[in-house]
């Protein structure tokens, strides 16, 4: 269908001005917003004491968050794949949750569940274990948020390549590890690769479950983005642009990262 | 783990078993199962403990106080909002990146992904300055319903875009092509044979961003404090803080709900359109964002 | 051919599984020995970790400020903090709940009583001292936009005029209750009846157009372009002229004294907690309040011109202290205001 050339530039136009105004002017505004006073004051802020610890937390998160995940998210799609079973379709809705659900909400579960009155609190608090307002339960809530996108990336790529190589290397004499490590990994890998830069990225990103669970302590519990919302609460504008250019500048790489990624597993 | 019960060891492989043939997948089952519990169902579980724990009464005054009805009404009538808003302007984005080449359309493709990556913390920082009463450009709209609206069209237009664009990818042109020989226009063929076939996508893709909308927190949370642009998820943190847990327990309740009826609509979409074969016979949910690249237009023979 | 496909993804699935659940064990493991972390080796003054908890303003004051100030001082040389501040009352429950605090520094005494009467995690004579357990005060204060385009000079303009309010919610701000006790204390010294001064009180509230939930988000809310006038502390409104924002502030002719309470936890690592309390109501400590918005309570060092005495100020002790107050104005049902806030619809348990 060859639309004419009127209505395709008002389709341009109508199209990349909306992405303009929504997503390209506010991700140059984070820039041109932290140094309006000058590279110091931004820089002063992330290297502040709690400005590092904030950046060590956050990546803390990702370095546990992510694996975890992904192993969970391989191990889950393989099971959903390779094993009819009449309770993969519960497995699989339990699995999409994270997506439906408000990280308050998570946020009040843990806290539900781990506060001094909640179900484990009080089992806890007498074995000296620290959930709530620490980092186990910062944990959680990011492992929570962020459980679904390996399993999901994972899944339609172990379809698609289907068992016959797999049959021919158990044939052939290989042993489990071996068939999975040298054939079934290699050939899901950029699915993998896809599925953890993206639960990465909502690690590095989540807020709001983290808010509630971790008392925002700064120098403890501050995470980056929590680091964000506390500097610019108390008008350290400079502190809460520079922290959120870092977080910008992570996520630019994320999604560089996406796009490499994408088409690869074709 | 019955067919496998069924195939004891019927033809020995290299590793023939001493082991249960069904144990491995139901070791892995179990681990599965306990990991989720553990991180997800337990949770829930909690929050819709209490919010019954004082009964159904305490929940419905709860859940019928006004600053809750205010609340949640203008998270669903915002997010209704957005969601047909980005329906119309998610399928352009798409049409453009599939159907139109001009300079930097891979740019424009990978920004599109930006709401997935960006924390939503920023994206509220960040629309503040370039929309709120700082505004370099005069716009002071943001700390309002408005600004509400602006900061969920950001978080899911992602949704409806990566759902539309496999869908136009697949498109098959020859009935578009029929249909202009035959004298219809462009927005003719558009209405009465593309659109129709975008359905599927567009409906899911709009499911999972009104799902996306209801409970989008970080990038209202700055200006979440007045009651006229207070969402449902700023209030039940404020409940929380307030310590009236179980206030907090039975609005998320509500919202749970909601989002609930929508991912089960998205499966049943999914499974009612069988022209989208990405999620196989397995019936599992297909959701963006995914890792295919839909810039690029198969040729008519590949499928 | 199906025992080996079986027996490859069996063993897959014993590595993996075992791989997660060690895992997700450390994950709950890690938070054995992170609790008490405020009570690690607290040696004479040299060392120890204080957990700051606090109410929404002085967040700043104390991580610029005090702390690095003391940690100068002989008595807090290795002394290092952590910081936790909000709404005064959301706090106050949080360290109910389990938050760690070894200092806590709240906007009214009721959040102190709270942690005396709750788990006693405060001692209950914290008032026995030269300060009678006092930080520093402020006055509450009416902020209005630059030029003052509504001529607001005391509350009285403030309930008469056609303005809308930003006061935070009295449910989980200390700041919002001192805002109310002052327009009620306003009426009463002017010779209304009690009910005639609730009714003052319902008319501020019904001018609301919002009630965040702590001093310092309705400082931001305001700052941001909502409601004409702003009720709340004297050193929120210092802060934000300071910050250069366009407004300025009336200190009304009729006003309350904010007595802000701050205590050590009954397991803070002492003396360095004692200490830390002890430099905040040292000159040195009370001169970085002053010099900050914040009015101390060392008389000698308040400057006049700085901080201006209102003809009428009163004090929370005219109508009985923050115990009576409470039960009688805040508690969450039975409460004067609370029936009032209901009536409006506005949430107070929230």
């Amino acid at each position: 269908m060859s639309s004419s050339r009127p209505s395709r530039w008002g389709l341009r136009i109508l199209g990349i001005g909306y992405l303009t105004a929504l997503l390209l002017a506010p991700l140059v505004m984070i820039f041109f917003k932290t140094f309006e006073d000058g590279i110091a004051p931004p820089i002063d802020a992330i290297t502040s004491p709690d400005g590092l610890h904030a950046l060590k937390l956050t990546l803390l998160m990702v370095i546990v968050a992510v694996p975890l995940n992904t192993l969970f998210g391989v191990g889950c799609a393989l099971l959903l794949v390779r094993h009819k079973w009449k309770g993969n379709a519960i497995i699989d809705g339990i699995i999409n949750l994270p997506f439906a659900i408000s990280p308050v909400v998570i946020g009040l579960a843990l806290f539900l569940l781990y506060g001094t009155n909640g179900w484990f609190g009080p089992a806890l608090a007498e074995a000296g274990i620290k959930i709530l307002f620490s980092v186990p339960g910062m944990l959680l809530a990011s492992i929570f948020v962020s459980l679904p996108f390996v399993v999901r990336e994972v899944v339609p790529v172990l379809q698609e390549i289907g068992t016959d190589q797999e049959q021919a290397a158990s044939t052939l004499g290989a042993n489990s590890w071996q068939t999975f490590w040298r054939i079934t990994l290699p050939a899901i890998r950029w699915g993998v690769a896809y599925g953890m830069v993206l639960t990465t990225a909502r690690v590095l990103g989540e807020f709001g479950a983290v808010t509630i669970v971790s008392g925002s302590i700064s120098g403890e519990t501050q995470t980056l983005p929590l680091f964000v919302a506390k500097q610019f609460e108390q008008f350290n504008f400079a502190g809460a642009y520079g922290a959120s250019l870092l977080l910008a500048l992570l996520a630019l790489s994320a999604l560089l990262a996406m796009n490499l990624l994408k088409g690869k597993e074709a | 783990m019955e067919a496998h019960a069924a195939h004891p060891a019927a033809a020995p492989g290299p590793r023939a078993g001493i082991r249960l043939p069904g144990a491995g997948a139901g070791l892995g089952r179990g681990t599965v199962l306990l990991y989720l519990s553990v991180i997800v169902l337990l949770p829930l579980a909690a929050v819709a403990s209490k919010a019954f724990e004082n009964g159904l009464d305490a929940f419905w005054t709860a859940v019928t106080a006004p600053q809750a009805v205010a609340a949640l009404e203008l998270t669903v009538i915002a997010s209704l909002i957005v969601v047909a808003i980005n329906a119309i302007f998610g399928t352009i984005i798409a049409w453009i990146l599939v159907r139109d080449e001009f300079p930097g359309k891979p740019i424009v493709n990978a920004v599109i992904d930006l709401p997935f990556a960006l924390p939503t913390i920023v994206a509220g920082l960040t629309l503040l300055a370039l929309y709120g009463n700082d505004s370099p450009i005069g716009i002071d709209v943001f700390v309002s319903r408005v600004g509400v609206v602006m900061a969920l069209l950001f978080v899911t237009l992602p949704f409806v875009v990566r759902a539309v664009q496999p869908l136009l990818l697949e498109m098959d042109r020859e009935m578009e092509a029929a249909a202009a020989s035959l004298g219809a226009r462009g927005f003719t063929i558009f209405r009465r044979i593309i659109f129709p076939n975008l359905l599927p996508g567009l409906a899911a893709g709009v499911a999972l961003a009104f799902a996306r909308a209801l409970g989008e927190f970080g990038s209202l949370a700055l200006i979440g404090i007045a009651f006229k642009t207070e969402v449902a998820s700023v209030y039940i943190r404020s409940l929380v803080e307030s310590g009236n847990e179980a206030g907090a327990a039975a609005v998320s309740v509500v919202l749970l709900g909601a989002s609930l009826l929508l991912l089960a609509s998205i499966t049943l979409i999914q499974r009612w359109s069988s022209r989208h074969e990405r999620g196989g016979d397995t019936g599992l949910l297909v959701m963006p964002p995914s890792g295919e690249d839909f810039t690029k237009e198969k040729e008519p023979d590949d499928e | 051919m199906r025992n080996a496909r079986n027996s490859r993804r069996r063993s897959v699935k014993v590595g993996l599984p075992a791989a997660l659940l060690a895992l997700l064990i450390a994950v709950f493991a890690a938070g054995c020995g992170s609790s008490d972390d405020s009570t690690t080796d607290a040696g004479s003054g040299s060392g120890g970790s204080l957990s700051v908890v606090g109410y929404s303003t002085p967040e700043s004051v104390y991580q610029e400020a005090l702390e690095p100030g003391f940690e100068a001082t002989p008595n807090g040389s290795g002394v290092s903090f952590s910081n936790s501040f909000g709404a005064s009352g959301d706090q106050s429950r949080a360290v109910v709940a389990g938050q760690s605090a070894s200092v806590v520094h709240f906007a009214q005494a009721g959040d102190m009583e709270r942690l005396v009467e709750e788990g006693g995690l405060v001692a209950k004579d914290w008032t026995a001292n030269k300060y009678k357990g006092i930080a520093q005060n402020s006055v509450v204060v009416i902020t209005v936009r630059k030029g003052n385009p509504e001529g607001i000079k005391s509350f009285d303009d403030v309930l008469t005029k056609d303005v809308e309010v930003v006061t935070p919610n009295p449910f989980s701000s200390g700041a919002a209750r001192w805002n109310i006790m002052a327009v009620y204390g306003n009426a009463i010294n002017q010779g209304k009846s009690p009910d005639e001064a609730l009714a003052d009180v319902k008319t501020l509230l019904e001018k609301a157009v919002v009630q965040p939930g702590s001093a310092r988000d309705a400082l931001a809310a305001f700052t941001q372009g909502e409601g004409d006038v702003l009720l709340g502390y004297e050193n929120e409104a210092i802060k934000a002229i300071d910050e250069g924002e366009d407004v300025e502030y009336v200190i009304p002719p009729s006003t309350i004294q904010i007595e802000t309470p701050i205590a050590v936890t009954t397991d803070a690592p002492e003396p360095a907690a004692q200490d830390f309390l002890d430099y905040i109501w040292s000159d040195a400590g009370q001169e970085i309040w002053a010099e900050n918005g914040y009015r101390p309570v060392n008389q000698k060092l308040v400057d006049p011109k700085q901080f201006p005495t209102p003809k009428d100020l009163f004090t929370i002790d005219q109508f009985g202290g923050w115990g009576t107050v409470n039960d009688e104005f805040f508690d969450d049902e039975t409460g004067s205001v609370a029936k009032i806030e209901g009536e409006l619809g506005v949430s107070t348990t929230g």
